[in-house]
């Protein structure tokens, strides 16, 4: 239990360091645009991808009960909310937890174990600044890019499958799927990826800067960095959605 | 013995390090002066790489004072001893170079973020001069894991040079390299201290190398210094542990090369 609060105690340590690095000069921003490219562009055809097939999936199962009302006109708007409100941004930070989280969990850990973290702290640079607050920012400001992203590209998805079996035009689709999101569906959307990229990006930095015991050590970083992220993301979508539910 | 300064680049007094409840350093006095190569033998486990660490503050002591070009490191804030460490050249055992990096990157890193007004033409100088330095000019593109464990070394060197620093701290130079690199690295440290008049402490168990840079020779033993002096002076004694490390050093060579013939 100690040693519990102890490594919650290095968990707020560590965030509070960053919200104290990232308004401090100088900043890291070659490196920072190397990470927005690292995690958008590196992340983008699993996305696609995953968006794609979830659309079409998700409609798929959803039209023989929408059927059985005779509500199959109902798919592009339910769609729209389902993929906007929670698939895209859960489904995208699931992905870059594992695709993304992990690899910055290793790096960073494998950094620390190879006293590369220490160069950097001896040749008068700041490895926090460098390692951390460029890579969490790419997260924070990059997973929601995804989200939007993976969420257009569901809906086209959805789209192919409606057209397929009504022939319902593009137009026609994206005109009824739009009618019941609004302004704060696409707000939520935002604000939760952004939640859930600054989670990603932390849990990853702090697990790999804080590794030790050489590639064991490495090893358990990458694991832990998705573990946490995932555990930790299900856990602030609860709490997200029920937030949002009771102020509505 | 080369020349040396009279003023005193490194002090440290009473310095005590324990982790856990392994003291692994008890009370070290060290006095190294400018100019001076001062070396740290000692068996692994010694406390030769926690010495070096806490006087580049990477480690804080337990107990005890450690000056470092007049400043107490112990109650630098972070800032002054970034600024400190600009001074201060630290060549790790398995070079740290960043993986990600070229050569060039790597040697860049430290000169970007510490001398911020100078030109990139300025910055491509100091490269192409502390590659010749350390002779590995042909490297300047080529990434860590296409270099050799020497070219490594040289490179890790040639990044602390490029800041000029005033004292070098090496964490054992010739760890895990063959004899004939391991004499270019010790020729290399030397070469350091000429050409860029620094004050250095090499930790290293390699007697050959303590025998070859070390101005002064300094038995650390069991978190305390046991013998200090000239190369001779430290192994002319009957003591056993430092008689035995002595021993121990080339009657293992002897094996290794009877073995290879």
């Amino acid at each position: 239990m100690k040693v519990f609060f102890l490594r919650l105690y290095d968990v707020w340590q560590f965030t509070l360091q960053f919200w104290k690095e990232v308004f401090l000069p100088p900043y890291e921003v070659k490196e920072m645009f190397n990470q927005f490219f690292e995690v958008g562009i590196r992340s983008l055809s699993i996305i696609s991808l995953t968006g794609f097939i979830t659309g079409v999936v998700f409609t798929k199962q959803s039209r023989s009960s929408l059927a059985e009302f005779g509500a199959t006109s109902w798919l592009p708007s339910l769609m729209a909310l389902a993929l906007l409100r929670a698939l895209a941004p859960l489904v995208t930070a699931l992905i870059v937890a594992g695709k993304v989280g992990s690899n910055i969990g290793a790096e960073i850990g494998s950094m620390r174990v190879t006293e590369q973290i220490d160069a950097m702290e001896v040749s008068s640079t700041n490895p926090f600044k460098f390692l951390v607050v460029t890579r969490v920012l790419a997260t924070t400001f990059i997973v929601p890019v995804l989200a939007i992203y993976m969420g257009f590209v569901g809906l086209l998805g959805a789209y192919l499958n409606v057209y397929y079996n009504e022939q319902t035009g593009f137009v026609l689709f994206f005109q009824s799927a739009f009618v019941r999101i609004g302004f704060l569906d696409l707000l939520m959307l935002v604000v939760k990826s952004a939640v859930y990229g600054f989670t990603i990006g932390m849990t990853g930095c702090f697990a790999g800067y804080n590794a030790s015991q050489g590639t064991v050590g490495v090893g358990r970083a990458a694991n832990t960095s998705v573990v946490a992220s995932m555990f930790l993301i299900f856990v602030e979508e609860m709490i997200i959605v029920s937030l949002v539910n009771t102020y509505k | 013995m080369k020349q040396q300064g009279n003023d005193i680049v490194i002090a440290l007094k009473g310095v005590r390090k324990a982790f856990g409840t392994q003291e692994v350093l008890k009370g070290i006095d060290l006095e190294v002066h400018r100019g001076e190569n001062v070396v740290v033998l000692g068996r692994s486990g010694s406390g030769k790489s926690v010495l070096i660490k806490i006087i580049a503050g990477l480690l804080r002591p337990d107990a005890g004072k450690v000056n470092v070009l007049g400043e107490d490191v112990d109650e630098l804030d972070t800032r002054h001893l970034r600024e400190l460490r600009t001074k201060i050249g630290f060549s790790f055992q398995g070079s740290a170079l960043y993986d990600g990096m070229s050569v060039r990157a790597n040697l860049e890193f430290p000169l970007v973020r510490n001398r911020r007004n100078l030109s990139q033409q300025e910055i491509a100088q100091a490269v192409t001069k502390v590659l010749q330095d350390v002779g590995l000019s042909q490297t300047i593109d080529q990434m860590p894991s296409e270099l050799s464990g020497g070219q490594k070394k040289r490179i890790g060197i040639a990044r602390t040079l490029i800041l000029q620093p005033e004292i070098m701290l090496y964490d054992e130079p010739t760890a895990g390299l063959d004899p004939v690199t391991s004499v270019e690295i010790n020729n290399l440290i030397n070469e350091v201290q000429k050409q860029y008049s620094t004050s250095a402490v090499i930790i290293t168990h390699d007697l050959t190398c303590a025998r070859t840079t070390g101005d002064r020779v300094i038995m650390l033993s069991e978190g305390c210094f046991l013998r200090q002096g000239s190369f001779d002076a430290v192994f002319d004694t009957d003591d056993p542990k430092v008689k035995g490390f002595y021993n121990y050093n080339f009657i293992s060579e002897t094996n290794e090369r009877n073995q290879q013939s």
